[in-house]
């Protein structure tokens, strides 16, 4: 039988047979919709990509206010467009390693403070003009410079300077950072014809589409750039247009009457509608971003750490992955880092929902009266049922939790980082050094719940230096377990990134590293014949 | 045309300037009361006092306010409403397309809604109270009583999903053929129709019937006229002071207050671009778009009093 479904989905992908005679046939075979389907698309795969079309995207987080410069880059659809048009020194590949792009090869000196990058040859910029370890160099000083305001400021902060050496690049650091390479996978760190310093937003990369059109919070369409280096991996389709679809039924509609072929962001709560429709598939992958309520470790009462147990105990974070998340997601264990994270160990103990021991805490604690949450719409989605929620598992031990709906409006400026006790939105850092120094390290600026432990900065920085693997992941194991305990973050949950596409798409690859695709969305994927 | 007429309408266009310039001061007055000024929000959080004293000096921030007024002020009237600072794009260009889009689902939302509206009108007055009237004004209060984000939803499920005659998606852009862009804003101009059109069509219906009243109409029954003629010869004529006022009400309304719509649909006008500014506090865009808004309530609501000023035959004939 599975010789014949085999014979058929090939057929199907050469276009000999059509999709709904296939899923006749696998039926009367007596095999379900959805495993043909899954067999379709992996004969899809098998067959190689498609060339030509036009591929579309509808998606959210795109407004008139975006630019092309990358360094000003914050949302979703300047990000992903960027991600078609511009290329960075490395990619992170879905499995959380590194992929060569713009570099062929990198190495560091012993101590992990000299990173050398090998540059690419024969790569050729959208203007024509070579791209030569100048233009690296030209990149990495534009996004230092603390005057081009740069998202990339806080990755660039550690590099004491960068310079050309033959056809290298040469990084020294100011303290050692096994995890270098990692960092240069951010989005905003397109090179660029002389780091873009003549004109930020000219747009020009060595991606595998150029840029045509731009109309901030309207659409972007890219046409394929005929000299790419790497024609054969990415960009299938002759061109590529994002529309910016801010409102989510809007988007779905888009998907399902064909105006465009992928969207991101489906809600969890439509999820189980959309995937109904008939030639839609959701697209959903665990990822790193996770929702967080979190507590100030040095005000009261939050201060007292027999608290901050009894909250975390309090919390029933199974349920909060099936009402909040309708199930596309998993849940957390009070650290930031979950198993889509390099050197993650998964032999820390789970948290679970106990009100005995949540009583118990609280009992200890000495606290009396009600904890005051302050939450928002903005918070995440959900936000404010999940508060709710909370607050009834934990009138179960005996806690009174008041929770206070703040205004979406200033939620970031004033209470966020601001407030004791809030909830907030994480969406994850490439590796665990970078997720622990942007919020939980004693001096960064988004430290959120106030968390001062010596102990773990001195680990931080050790493990940073640290290029033996085995022991660095030893080392993060016990931060995590560090966090855990004793830190103010309560993680209920890490949400999957929820996509959707049409069945004209082919080769989508699953990524957690980001949503549609890890980014790469349009130039991965083609439109089938 | 009489003196006593174009006295008045030349008062009622000097009133309008100054209502603007009024409005100006006000735009200004407001975004100034704002907590923060433009160096601070284009340097951040992490700005630092010496930067940001750079810049204020830069940008002639330290200037007393009236004098920034009138610079600004002046750049407007010389069509140089600066640069946004979210993009560093200038506000007038990229304004232009935006205000043009607007303008055109304007137009062709009140070229479908304000024929029918008054047509529905007329033919509601023919048949007063009959079944028509009912029928008439029933559905179009049923129409505008729906939000329209419910009936845009609709739309698009029924005719966009479901039957595929128009898109859901209502980008335009520079050099679309005429005939595509129709097609592409032919759902949000159902839905804007919609909205608008019950409330032309009531304010026809009462003003003619109130007209009907007088003792010409009597007199042009007795001449043996059909009512229809009466209606559009003796009675409409003399009704259509409080019908332009509220036709120009209703287009002012689709200028400036289709956000939802433009959402909705994803249509490229003014209300979203105005909507995203406000969001990343971009004070100069912000009051550019206050300004435009602005002109055009103003501008339409003269047009109106001077429609009603020259249709009065008082007026135009005194004794």
């Amino acid at each position: 039988m599975s010789n014949e479904l085999d014979y058929l989905s090939r057929r199907v992908a050469l276009g000999k047979l059509s999709r709904r005679d296939f899923l006749g046939r696998a039926a009367a075979l007596g095999v379900t919709t959805v495993f043909a389907n899954s067999l379709l698309s992996s004969a899809a795969l098998a067959e190689g990509p498609v060339k030509g079309g036009t591929l579309k995207a509808g998606m959210q987080g795109g407004a008139s206010t975006d630019s092309l410069d990358p360094a000003t880059w914050q949302s979703q659809v300047p990000y992903k467009f960027g991600r078609q048009w511009g290329e960075q020194l490395v990619e992170i590949q879905p499995d959380g390693t590194l992929n060569p792009k713009l570099a062929t090869e990198w190495g560091s000196s012993d101590d992990a403070k000299v990173w050398t990058f090998k540059i690419r040859k024969g790569v050729q910029f959208h203007d024509g003009k070579e791209m030569t370890p100048d233009d690296v160099v030209a990149t990495m000083e534009r996004h230092s410079d603390a005057n081009s305001k740069s998202g990339a400021l806080g990755v660039m902060g550690g590099i004491e300077n960068v310079k050309k050496d033959g056809d290298t690049v040469v990084f020294t650091l100011k303290e050692a950072n096994a995890d270098l390479p990692f960092l240069m996978d951010d989005y905003h760190l397109m090179i660029q014809p002389n780091g873009g310093k003549d004109k930020p937003t000219a747009g020009i990369g060595t991606g595998p589409y150029k840029v045509v059109t731009d109309e901030p919070g309207v659409r972007h369409i890219g046409t394929k750039f005929a000299n790419y280096w790497d024609g054969d991996n990415r960009g299938h389709a002759e061109q590529i247009e994002i529309i910016v679809i801010n409102d989510a039924t809007a988007r779905t509609a888009a998907l399902q009457s064909g105006q465009v072929h992928m969207i991101n962001r489906v809600e969890p709560k439509i999820v189980d509608l959309v995937k109904r429709v008939p030639g839609v598939t959701i697209q959903n992958v665990a990822g790193k971003g996770h929702y967080v309520f979190i507590a100030h470790c040095n005000t009261a009462p939050f201060d007292n750490a027999d608290l901050r147990l009894a909250l975390k105990y309090a919390m029933n974070r199974e349920d909060m992955v099936k009402t909040i998340l309708r199930g596309y997601g998993s849940v957390g264990n009070d650290t930031p880092i979950n198993k889509a994270y390099p050197l993650f160990s998964d032999d820390i103990e789970q948290r679970k929902y106990d009100p005995d021991k949540a009583a118990f805490h609280y009992k200890k604690s000495g606290h009396d009266g009600a904890v005051l949450l302050r939450t928002s719409d903005v918070a995440f989605p959900g936000a404010i049922d999940a508060a709710q929620l909370y607050q009834q598992s934990a009138a179960k031990a005996g806690i009174t939790i008041e929770v206070k709906r703040e205004p979406g409006d200033g939620y970031w400026s004033q209470v966020w980082n601001k407030q004791p006790f809030s909830t907030s939105y994480w969406g994850g850092r490439p590796t665990q050094d970078q997720m622990f120094s942007t919020a939980y390290y004693s001096k960064a600026d988004w430290n959120d719940t106030r968390f001062f432990n010596e102990k773990f900065d001195k680990m931080l920085l050790q493990a940073r230096g640290e290029l033996d693997e085995a022991k660095r992941k030893a080392m993060y194991r016990d931060m995590n377990v560090i966090v855990r305990d004793e830190g103010g973050v309560i993680v209920p949950m890490f949400n999957d990134f929820i996509d959707a596409t049409s069945k004209k798409v082919g080769g989508w690859v699953p990524d957690g590293n980001q949503e549609m695709s890890g980014g790469y969305a349009l130039s991965r994927c083609w439109l089938m014949a | 045309m009489s003196t006593p007429v174009l006295k008045l309408v030349a008062q009622r266009i000097a009133m309008g300037v100054l209502l603007l310039l009024a409005v100006s001061v006000l735009i200004f007055v407001g975004t100034q009361i704002l907590p923060g000024d433009v160096a601070q929000s284009i340097l951040g959080q992490s700005a630092t006092p010496q930067a940001l004293e750079n810049l204020r000096r830069d940008m002639g921030l330290n200037d007393p306010a009236y004098i920034r007024y009138l610079r600004w002020l002046g750049g407007i009237l010389t069509g140089d409403l600066g640069t946004a600072l979210s993009s560093g794009q200038d506000i007038a260009t990229s304004l232009k397309d935006r205000l043009w889009n607007t303008l055109f689902l304007a137009s062709a939302a009140a070229a479908v809604s304000i024929p029918l509206a008054i047509g529905l009108g007329l033919l509601a007055v023919r048949y007063r109270n009959g079944f028509v009237d009912k029928l008439i004004s029933g559905l179009g209060l049923a129409s505008t009583s729906l939000p329209e984000f419910f009936t845009g939803y609709l739309l698009i499920y029924f005719v966009a999903v479901q039957l595929q005659w128009f898109p859901s998606v209502s980008t335009v852009y520079e050099g679309m053929p005429l005939g595509e862009r129709l097609s592409a804003i032919a759902l949000p101009v159902t839905v804007l129709t919609l909205v608008v059109l019950a409330h032309m069509m009531r304010m026809t219906r009462a003003a003619i019937l109130n007209v009907m009243q007088s003792a010409y109409i009597e007199t042009a029954e007795l001449k043996g006229l059909t009512p229809f003629q009466i209606i559009t010869r003796h009675a409409f004529p003399n009704a259509i002071a409080p019908i332009v006022n509220v036709v120009m009400l209703n287009l002012a309304f689709l200028i400036v207050g289709v956000v939802v719509v433009e959402v909705i649909f994803v249509y490229p006008g003014m209300g979203q671009y105005l909507v995203d500014h406000v969001a990343k506090r971009d004070v100069p865009v912000v009051q550019a778009c206050g300004l435009v808004f602005a002109a055009v309530y103003i501008s339409l609501n003269i047009v109106a009093d001077i429609v009603a000023i020259v249709s009065n035959p008082r007026l135009r004939h005194p004794k």
